[in-house]
């Protein structure tokens, strides 16, 4: 069992019900600091529902979750934010008409403060934010391999590269979790192994990761644990490969009673 | 604060034609079009308020004329025999711009989770609602002296100098209009200097951010709700100027200058002209001020020189020119016809080609 202190994420009894369909029920996880964590299941299992509780785009019914020693039941995503968790989306959603850099600048708001009075003489505190605020804007264009595409709009990035460009402005938020949601959607081969590598980049820096994801491959190569969510409900967690060989785990993807 | 002499708000030609320009317009066409000139820029003022809310943030505001109802009416109430006060220029317009600033929160709050028509119902009722007031609050206890409007306004003065009189200088006399238009020209080129600052900078980006995808940019940790009241309070507060000043010019003010319409005239400049971006929203200015007045006074001799008689109305054969021109710019130059470059991408045709092509893309690998 682990320590409750290397826990950075720590979800207790979490519930969603939209009406009467209850999208989560009784969900208890827990993500390490350091770990990827990968979160699987069946297409309407509640994956993004409990993405959205988690970055506050949905407000959770029942139970709490901890992040980082604070524990939340209602919070804005903006606020959990700002506690460390930046999060991309399974639909991306990029600041389309912006550049490149530009949507990594956007993501650089929470950790800057230039104000009205800022903005308005341009002293030297606010170009030197500025400034600063474009130089990290660049390096993390460069440290996710766009760096070439920094003027060009978010929209007429080729698809791999909006990705990319996600995590980017994610990271330029300073998270301590960031949550991937889908991010292989939609890639080739090639696209995903080389997603793979900036994967395990980030973990090296010290990012926890919780990824949502289809690709079983990267799923097993990548995560350090896995929890499978079906209907709602968690029926597996562990290590991947252990949890490719529980009974629930396939009877919840192939049908089938659970033996 | 540095002020760089080298860019475009100081470049010297461009403020010597500013300078002499009333003086030009009143060799050329007389009087009445330096008074027009002056109303110009009391409308740009407006357009690039409203431009704040409407251009960067994406907030349809409809009432946004409420704004300059409050800043107009602050200023009546406070520099008029109606309750024989006479407070200075310098306090009333900031007050005025406070307490508009003030009403624009106040719109703001209630209206932060919705977007697009439905802001823009909520906002025309808001409009309407002011206008309906200073209607109205002429009893049980007289304030605003309902729809008779409160005349016998202080001409803007500082000191003993009031821009509201003719003065003398080496010779040269300078008319209540040609005042007034250095004053309000010096008022617009501050607001003209703000809006550009606020647009470059981390505020005008977490706007943008917001109009192109709030759950992202709520997401991305941007505290939505204060930086939409930001918009509306700045907004607001450029409304209420410039509603100081156009009552202080008039000397006389009434709730149907106030009307739907004058809000619907304000967001056609803006739209007409450019959306998010400031020489747009100038140039909008000017051509709704100007074209109508223009109309109004050739209309009746062009109608009597081809045809022998007036056939039609000028005053309708004007609505009927703005609604034409109005129709031909949105078909041609959808973003206005000055756009600020990110508009220009939004409204680029192959662009929402290109796009569906990728969510078609996307689609299909789920």
């Amino acid at each position: 069992m682990t320590q409750a202190s290397d826990r950075l994420l720590d979800l207790t009894n979490v519930g969603k019900h939209f009406g009467g369909v209850k999208a989560l029920a009784d969900v208890s996880l827990h993500i390490k600091q350091g770990e990827i964590y990968g979160l699987i299941g069946p297409n309407g299992a509640g994956k993004t529902t409990l993405f959205n509780v988690v970055t506050g785009l949905y407000q959770l019914d029942s139970g709490s979750f901890d992040f980082a020693g604070q524990s939340y039941t209602r919070c804005k995503p903006h606020l959990l934010a700002q506690a460390g968790i930046a999060r991309t989306f399974q639909n991306i959603r990029l600041f389309a008409n912006m550049s490149a850099l530009e949507n990594i600048m956007v993501g650089r708001h929470l950790r800057t403060q230039t104000g009205i009075w800022g903005a308005l003489t341009r002293n030297a505190a606010a170009r030197a934010e500025e400034r600063a605020t474009v130089q990290r804007a660049r390096e993390l264009l460069e440290y996710v391999g766009i760096s070439a595409a920094h003027q060009t709009l978010a929209k007429h990035l080729s698809y791999g590269e909006q990705r990319r460009l996600e995590i980017a402005r994610a990271l330029a938020t300073e998270p301590k979790l960031l949550a991937l949601d889908e991010p292989a959607a939609g890639m080739n081969a090639t696209e995903t192994v080389a997603l793979k590598a900036l994967l395990q980049k980030i973990r090296t820096s010290g990012i926890t990761v919780l990824l949502i994801e289809h690709d079983v491959k990267l799923i097993m190569g990548l995560c350090d644990r896995v929890a499978v969510l079906d209907y709602g409900k968690k029926i597996a967690e562990g290590a991947p490969e252990e949890v490719r060989r529980d009974p629930a785990v396939i009877a919840a993807y192939l049908g089938g009673e659970a033996a | 604060m540095k002020i760089n002499l080298n860019s475009k708000l100081f470049n010297a030609p461009i403020a010597i034609a500013l300078l002499a320009l009333p003086f030009i317009i009143d060799a050329l066409f007389g009087h009445g079009w330096v008074r027009i000139a002056d109303f110009a820029l009391l409308y740009i003022m407006l357009a690039l308020g409203l431009n704040i809310v409407v251009g960067y943030a994406g907030l349809l505001d409809l009432g946004y004329i409420a704004f300059f109802a409050v800043g107009a009416y602050t200023y009546a109430l406070l520099g008029s025999p109606q309750f024989g006060l006479h407070w200075p220029m310098y306090v009333v317009l900031p007050l005025g711009a406070l307490i508009a600033c003030g009403f624009g929160v106040l719109l703001g709050a209630p209206t932060l989770k919705l977007r697009g028509d439905y802001l823009a119902i909520v906002t025309l009722g808001f409009g309407e609602i002011i206008r309906i007031f200073l209607n109205n609050l002429n009893a049980p206890v007289n304030i605003t002296n309902g729809p008779q409007g409160i005349s016998a306004i202080d001409p803007l003065q500082v000191g003993g100098f009031s821009f509201g009189g003719s003065h003398e200088w080496m010779g040269l006399r300078v008319d209540d209009v040609h005042l007034h238009y250095y004053l309000f020209l010096g008022f617009t080129l501050l607001v003209i200097f703000i809006s550009r600052r606020l647009e470059d900078s981390r505020i005008g980006r977490a706007w943008v951010a917001i109009r192109e995808d709030e759950v992202a940019a709520s997401a991305m940790g941007i505290n939505t709700r204060n930086i939409k009241l930001l918009a509306f309070a700045m907004g607001a507060t450029f409304g209420g100027i410039s509603g100081g000043l156009f009552a202080g010019f008039q000397g006389f003010v009434s709730p149907e200058s106030f009307s739907l319409m004058e809000s619907i005239m304000v967001l056609c400049m803006v739209v007409l002209g450019g959306m998010g971006n400031v020489g747009g929203v100038v140039l909008g200015g000017v051509l709704l001020v100007a074209l109508p007045e223009l109309f109004r006074h050739a209309a009746g001799p062009v109608q009597q020189a081809l045809l022998g008689k007036v056939v039609v109305d000028p005053e309708s054969l004007r609505m009927l020119m703005f609604g034409l021109a109005l129709i031909l710019v949105m078909l041609w130059r959808p973003a206005g016809l000055w756009p600020s470059t990110q508009r220009r991408r939004e409204f680029n045709a192959d662009d929402s080609v290109l796009q569906q092509e990728q969510e078609t893309v996307y689609d299909a690998s789920k």
